[in-house]
């Protein structure tokens, strides 16, 4: 064991005192410089934007259409003491999150098996590509019909969303993997399954990750359509509640909300994509 | 010395629409064991899908291969393929990807990870191991291809114009250093190139193969070992035999 410390040891000097590996002294704003600007930059813009915003609504617009900043802040503020912003986001998270792991599991899980049989993919792909193409709120009454108007027929009208583009995409990965490495692992004496588990599973998780990565914002937009259509609770029926009332403070504050929600989402699955592809080209990363 | 490795008449047709397009026709070959073969053709010849078969990664439409008296009908462990293209697995490091034939095979996790440690310091990466290829110049992926093909301890080696996208001061150093890991290992091998002169370097013998694999010229290359190339280039006899291999190559275009 000492032995083994000893040479990787041996081996880290070995490249940190290698000729073409330089110690560079840089200032605090060489190294961060760029992504404080652009940070800076965005947080101007926002500023500038809302900034504009109150100063127009009231003079330029009407404001019970457009409402004003300080409004919708004044609502949040109330919503949150009062209860309503937690409840109504938590009943849409949760159908956001449920609807999301199921369609995703599932479109990867059968994205990945049946890309892997090609011929049966082939037979499916007409079917596959005309069930994409339904409009998704078309669903909706039908989901109604059978599952009632509770969190189950907004959980399946997010997950049918989200089932599509992950499935898509990770057939697409599947049936994208290098022929090269494939033959590589037979000529190793590798069977199916090492084949589907060391080439085509590792070369379908950029196709996979695109499709789960996109899929977010699609897994809210199914859940609050649900909401929208037919509900008592959640931020689409906050949203319809609102408007039914002329309250635009109140449906702009809850937008604010859902995209505070989308923005996290989005900031997970960066995470999660950073891990998995840490071996691609540093220009190719999203 | 014995015959290792038998092709008779092997014909691959492959089919595009309506016609079949024959890459390769009755091609003979006899290889013996220990032995280092150079096979040289101009490009679309038919040397890669000969190799193609060899390795069993093919099925010929006729004709058969022959390894140690038994028909070869798929890829075996004991015959090791080196592409021309690099068929690294891009999500893998140096040392994981040297591994994985071991992998495949079943080797312990402590062996593997010791036997890599082993090649890659054989094939002078040593420091790179936790690289990823794309981090990798071309010279140093395809030694990481040679380390992995040699991890199995094959019998055989196939090799496709391994250094053929490489430069030329690249292309000498890593033909020494195949030279310098095959001598005394007792491996087969048969390399595939387009060089005359990588051919007449590295074989033993040297097959020059016309269109779809005819067969023009089949001799023993009898030069001393070690080959210095530099040495090699102004020795009267290399000068002949490079003569009659351009002559063969010229003959076989025909």
């Amino acid at each position: 064991m000492s032995a083994m410390t000893e040479s990787t040891e041996s081996l880290k000097t070995e490249s940190e005192t290698r000729a073409d590996v330089v110690v560079l002294q840089r200032s605090w704003w060489e190294r961060n410089g760029r992504t404080t600007s652009v940070w800076a930059a965005r947080v101007a813009l926002i500023v500038g934007l809302v900034a504009a915003w109150q100063l127009a609504a009231g003079r330029l617009f009407d404001s019970s259409f457009t409402s004003r900043p300080t409004d919708i802040w004044a609502r949040l503020v109330d919503w949150n003491a009062d209860g309503t912003l937690w409840m109504h986001s938590w009943i849409t998270l949760q159908e956001v999150v449920y609807g999301y792991a199921l369609g995703s599991a599932g479109g990867a899980l059968l994205g990945f098996v049946l890309a892997s049989i090609p011929t049966f993919y082939k037979v499916l792909d007409p079917f596959i590509m005309a069930l994409y193409a339904i409009p998704k709120v078309a669903l909706a009454p039908l989901f109604i019909v059978w599952f009632g108007i509770e969190m189950d027929m907004k959980i399946l009208l997010a997950a049918v969303t989200v089932f599509f583009l992950v499935f898509l995409n990770t057939a697409a990965g599947v049936r994208e993997v290098d022929r090269g490495l494939i033959d590589a692992v037979r000529l190793m004496g590798g069977g199916r399954r090492d084949i589907a588990l060391k080439v085509v599973l590792p070369a379908s998780m950029t196709g996979m990750l695109t499709g789960l990565k996109v899929a977010i914002p699609y897994a809210l937009i199914g859940a609050v359509i649900g909401e929208l259509v037919a509900s008592n609770r959640g931020l689409g029926y906050l949203i319809s509640n609102s408007a039914a009332t002329f309250d635009t403070a109140g449906v702009f504050a809850t937008l604010v909300v859902l995209s505070v929600i989308a923005a996290i989402l989005n900031f997970l699955v960066g995470l999660l994509d950073h891990r998995v592809s840490r071996w691609k080209p540093a220009e190719a990363r999203t | 010395m014995s015959t290792l490795l038998e092709v008779r008449g092997l014909t691959k047709q492959f089919v595009k629409d309506d016609t079949g397009i024959v890459a390769l026709r009755d091609f003979d070959l006899q290889v013996e064991q220990g032995s280092f073969v150079t096979i040289l053709g101009r490009s679309g010849c038919g040397k890669s899908t000969a190799l193609n078969l060899l390795s069993g990664l093919l099925q010929p439409t006729s004709g058969t291969v022959t390894y140690k008296g038994g028909p070869v009908d798929g890829p075996r462990t004991e015959i090791s393929y080196l592409t021309q293209s690099d068929t690294l697995m891009p999500w893998r490091d140096v040392r994981r990807n040297i591994e994985m034939p071991m992998e495949i095979s079943g080797v312990g996790a402590r062996e593997r990870r010791q036997r890599a440690m082993e090649l890659v310091e054989r094939v002078g990466l040593s420091g790179f191991e936790h690289h990823y290829p794309r981090e990798l110049s071309g010279g140093m992926r395809r030694r990481v291809s040679l380390a992995r093909m040699l991890v199995g301890n094959p019998e055989t080696l196939l090799m496709d114009e391994p250094f053929g996208a490489l430069d030329a001061q690249l292309r000498m150093d890593l033909q020494a250093e195949l030279l310098r890991l095959w001598q005394d290992s007792g491996q087969t091998v048969v390399f595939v190139t387009h060089d005359i002169e990588e051919a007449l370097l590295l074989g033993d013998r040297v097959v020059v193969l016309g269109l779809r694999g005819r067969c023009v010229l089949d001799r023993g290359i009898d030069l001393p070992r070690p080959r210095d190339p530099d040495e090699l280039r102004v020795e009267p006899e290399f000068v002949a035999l490079h003569r009659q291999m351009t002559e063969a190559l010229r003959k076989g275009a025909k």
